[in-house]
């Protein structure tokens, strides 16, 4: 649905040339949700906005939906824009109109005509939930109600794509949540192919398929939501993550001396993941049943979901002869579970 | 005050009511498109032209440094080629337009830049021309600031039509100079000020109460 290869975006400014965008490519399949998270100047905004052209790439090529963007005359472009919708994070709506007109903008700019307008803002206006409200005008909206009437207005011209820039991030965390979960909606009834930009990692787990990790003009990992959070490759990814997913020792042993040799008093730190239907199975008391000579402490445990595959993740203490511990090590390797070892870390005795 | 004040008052006042009206109009014709073509052809605007931004800055910039009472006699051919005379309610006219063509212009150009350029760029991800851009988007939504803008120019226009009644333009400038000042008549005087600062106070309450109404945000 949506290509770009090797885009490059350099911008001339008064101090200097800056290069915004170094050769992404990026592929986004029909009927997909995919995510592009970075931190703010990492090029994620400028990247979205050469989908639809608002910037145009310095080099590159750029097709949508078997368009080449790139070779539009400014009326044909014009045309191609009203099949790619797309909402702010200031949503951008006329202050001056109503709900019922900002809605009702992108078909009178097409000079659509009045009844046809009717038939078309009345269930969008349905389907964002704001009936009530046609004929306010956005200041009497709240912030999650504004962002309802951009993603109506978005839709008004039956578009095929939608771009999300930045659109739940002046959302206070309920607000994000009916946000995401009525773009999931459309995207599901509408069969709408969704580009989502965003610096927060929540947002691409609750509503994303795929994920494109960008760091300083270039895409530095993807992969679908699932692989790039249980198994991330680049530093900032983990970042990302870590903002969700604590990689912190519990703190009993935080900043506590590391060893992977054991001394005494210590236990052997242990980081599990399960990932799908084997995250409720119970290895870990198989475990202990096998290997009687091994403690085991539960020293932190999290189920999750992602894209409703269940994925969890423990740490564990394991006490013990070294011979038995590699026995119960060998044990869980021939499970279907992530082991990482930490290695020996002793309790704070403040904590104990 | 005696009576036969009364009809030179309001005949002054009809004659400064005509001079500040016929040239705020005919100014807006000129000077609100020009406000316009300022802002779009900015640089990163919907109608990017840096060199035609420049050239018409220039001009505006020009215009409107030179105080209005020498380019009341400046103009006076084309004033005299215009309305065939270079006195008068009429020829009076001329410099007023000219003078607030380019004011209205920077005061049109600093309303729509007050647009949030989020707005524009929503337009424009709709496949908006750069027409509608402008009829439904800039000029909307900087209606109130369009408004209070005008308003501040219609209140310098009276200040400036006083002027004009200095080269025989009549009105209420010139009533106050021939008979308050000249014939030593100070109660002229005040009552002129006291007209000016009634029109002036009722043209400000009726242009804020015109931006509040086209307000919503």
């Amino acid at each position: 649905m949506i290509k770009l290869s090797h885009i490059e975006k350099i911008y001339d400014t008064p101090s200097g040339k800056i290069h915004a965008l170094k050769g992404i490519d990026l592929e986004i399949a029909r009927g997909e949700i995919y995510g592009i998270i970075g931190l703010s100047g990492a090029g994620k905004s400028t990247l979205v906005r050469c989908i639809n052209m608002l910037e145009r790439p310095t080099a590159g090529e750029v097709f949508v939906d078997g368009q080449d963007m790139m070779k539009l005359t400014e009326a044909e472009l014009r045309a191609a824009r009203k099949n790619i919708g797309m909402i702010f994070q200031h949503f951008n709506l006329l202050s001056s109109a109503t709900v019922y007109e900002n809605i009702a903008f992108p078909l009178t700019l097409s000079k659509t005509p009045r009844n046809q307008i009717d038939k078309k803002v009345a269930p969008l206006l349905e389907l964002v939930g704001l009936k009530d409200k046609a004929n306010q005008y956005p200041a009497q909206l709240s912030g999650g109600q504004k962002q309802r009437v951009g993603i109506a207005r978005a839709l008004a011209s039956d578009p095929k794509i939608l771009l999300c820039d930045e659109a739940t991030s002046a959302l206070d965390p309920q607000t994000t949540k009916s946000i995401l979960d009525l773009i999931k909606v459309i995207n599901k009834t509408l069969s709408l192919t969704v580009v989502v930009i965003t610096h927060e990692m929540q947002v691409i787990k609750e509503l994303c398929d795929k994920v494109a990790v960008i760091s300083d003009g270039v895409i530095a990992e993807r992969g679908s939501v699932l692989e790039v959070f249980t198994n991330p490759q680049h530093e900032i990814t983990k970042e990302f993550i870590s903002v969700l997913l604590s990689n912190q020792l519990p703190a009993a042993f935080r900043g506590n001396e590391i060893s992977q040799t054991k001394t005494e008093g210590s236990l052997l730190l242990l980081r599990l993941i399960f990932l799908g239907e084997r995250a409720d199975d119970p290895v870990l008391a198989q475990m202990i049943r096998k290997n009687p000579g091994v403690e085991c402490t539960m020293l932190f445990g999290n189920l999750d979901e992602i894209q409703g595959v269940p994925f969890g993740r423990f740490i564990v203490g394991l006490s013990g002869g070294e011979t038995e511990i590699q026995g119960a090590l060998n044990f869980l390797g021939g499970k279907d579970v992530r082991v990482e070892v930490i290695g020996y870390v002793r309790r704070n005795s403040a904590a104990a | 005050m005696s009576a036969e004040i009364l009809p030179l008052l309001s005949k002054a006042l009809g004659e400064t009511v005509y001079m500040v009206a016929v040239s705020m109009a005919l100014a807006s014709i000129i000077g609100v498109p020009l406000g316009i073509l300022l802002h779009t052809t900015e640089r990163g605007q919907i109608l990017e032209n840096a060199p035609l931004n420049k050239i018409i800055g220039s001009v505006v910039n020009a215009i409107r440094s030179i105080p209005f009472i020498i380019l009341m006699v400046a103009i006076i051919p084309l004033t005299r080629f215009l309305v065939g005379s270079a006195i008068g309610t009429t020829a009076a006219i001329v410099p007023l337009v000219v003078a607030s063509i380019p004011f209205i212009g920077r005061q049109v150009e600093t309303s729509l830049k007050e647009v949030p350029a989020g707005l524009v760029e929503a337009a424009l991800a709709m496949g908006a021309t750069p027409a509608q851009i402008i009829s439904k988007v800039l000029l909307p939504e900087a209606l109130p600031s369009i408004v209070s803008q005008l308003t501040t120019v219609i209140i310098a226009l009276v200040g400036e039509s006083a002027m004009a009644g200095a080269i025989g333009g009549g009105g209420l400038g010139d009533l106050a100079i021939r008979y308050g000042y000249q014939r030593f008549r100070p109660e002229v005087m005040i009552a002129t000020v006291v007209i000016l600062i009634v029109l002036v106070q009722a043209v400000q309450f009726l242009g804020n109460a015109l931006a509040r109404r086209s307000n919503k945000r």
